[in-house]
């Protein structure tokens, strides 16, 4: 399993694997923002929480059609299959390898952006725990959704119309957590929700889309 | 692989009973019988379209069998295709590497099966940088860095030229007389008299859908 997780690591890191494709979008989207809606520092500051999250959401989300459908196409998965490795595992696996290579960068990322953002001083330790929280279900999550589609030809529509719904309560919790955070509430019941959100999808998902590419592979 | 692989396999056997397999839907191939035990290599003969693929890929598990049922230990056997596994910005090595340490194997049998495919030349070349051939020779070595019992090959010489099909048969007489087995689906002659043929032309169905007309079961 170590190999699968390390072999993923290193194809997103060489050339053509992807790494980085989230974060510039990420980037991208924290830079349009403030130019779009203007330079009024009280705006900013009120919508900087939600921004920065559904940035990190769609970030997440531009990655996810290749997760299993590169094994697919290349008969990896077919092998995967077949090895000693049971399916379940390499769902967990592969929905690691890509929360370390796209959550993980927004989550280090994102506070440097709430600065461009304007963000309240109060909200930056609200807004990194909350995405560490919650960035890892996105992954799961959205590995389900992979695994879904995965025989498909441009499968990425249909992918991202199965996943939205689903990332809507991580989004919810994850920036009420910032905006309680930035007004000096306590945001300790939305990072709860948001984890217990985290728990039950990596413990349950992971069978789920397992069985979803034994399917897709007959 | 143990030295004392072949006592360790002896007890191991694939069974195939009354095996009926489909493919989108369409019942290609029924009643199909046959038994594989250590030592025992068996070629399945028939017309592209005749079902072989379905039959090895209802074998390996990743497909259901309509109906009979396939008789194997867990994890026996590995699996080869016409779509190797390989990634292509890996080198040849770490692609190998990989499948060895999903098997828990290690450098060792990494090394003996470069050498065995005659790959050390190529051993640092990234895999897309391989030719055809090359990359189907790194896909046959990946069978011995997999310590499987049962290798299940489909069309395993495509894209091969003379030598590297003779290196393959090598490969595959010592796999059986390892205790080994094989069960392969291929259009020419290996040059293997050992192995013994199937043809799959009497089993081949008569058209007829695999779901007998059940509407949803189509999409289970």
């Amino acid at each position: 399993m170590i190999a699968l997780l390390i072999r993923d690591l290193r194809l997103s890191f060489r050339a053509g694997g992807g790494f980085g494709l989230g974060l510039g979008f990420f980037l991208i989207l924290a830079v349009l923002v403030p130019l779009g809606v203007g330079p009024s520092s009280a705006t900013l500051a009120l919508i900087a929480p939600g921004i920065l999250w559904v940035g990190a959401l769609l970030a997440c989300l531009l990655s996810l059609d290749r997760l299993f459908a590169l094994d697919f196409e290349d008969g990896s998965l077919d092998l995967l299959a077949t090895s000693p490795i049971p399916l379940e595992g390499v769902v967990a696996i592969k929905a690691l390898a890509h929360w370390l290579t796209t959550g993980l960068p927004l989550v280090l990322l994102a506070p440097v952006l709430g600065v461009l953002l304007n963000l309240p001083g109060a909200a930056y330790g609200w807004l990194v725990l909350s995405l560490v929280i919650g960035t890892p279900a996105l992954s799961v999550i959205g590995a389900f959704g992979a695994a879904l589609t995965v025989g498909l030809k441009r499968g990425g529509l249909l992918l991202s119309l199965l996943v939205l719904p689903l990332y809507i309560p991580t989004l919810v919790f994850g920036a009420q957590a910032v905006i309680r955070g930035a007004q000096g509430l306590d945001p300790s019941g939305a990072l709860l929700l948001l984890g217990g959100i985290t728990a039950g999808s990596a413990a349950l998902l992971p069978f789920a889309a397992a069985h979803a590419l034994r399917i897709n592979l007959r | 692989m143990s030295t004392d692989a072949g006592s360790e396999r002896a007890g191991l056997a694939l069974h195939v009973r009354d095996l009926a397999c489909a493919r989108g839907g369409l019942v290609l191939l029924e009643g199909v019988r046959f038994d594989l035990r250590a030592g025992q290599g068996l070629v399945l003969r028939g017309p592209n379209g005749c079902g072989k693929t379905t039959l090895l890929r209802t074998v390996a598990g990743l497909q259901l069998p309509v109906a009979g049922q396939v008789d194997i230990a867990p994890d026996a056997l590995t699996y080869a295709a016409h779509a190797d596994g390989l990634k292509s910005m890996l080198s040849l090595r770490e692609n190998l590497a990989f499948w060895a340490a999903i098997h828990g194997l290690g450098r060792a049998d990494v090394d003996r099966a470069i050498e065995a495919m005659n790959l050390g030349a190529l051993d640092g070349r990234a895999a897309q940088n391989l030719s055809a051939g090359q990359k189907r020779r790194l896909g046959l070595a990946r069978l011995l860095v997999s310590g499987r019992w049962l290798w299940v090959l489909d069309e395993p010489t495509v894209s091969l030229d003379a030598a590297s099909v003779q290196l393959f048969a090598e490969q595959v007489r010592a796999h059986l007389s390892s205790g080994g087995a094989v069960l392969i689906a291929t259009h020419i002659d290996l040059g293997l008299p050992e192995l013994s043929e199937l043809d799959l032309g009497p089993f081949r169905a008569a058209p007829r859908s695999a779901t007998g007309g059940a509407f949803d079961e189509a999409f289970l």
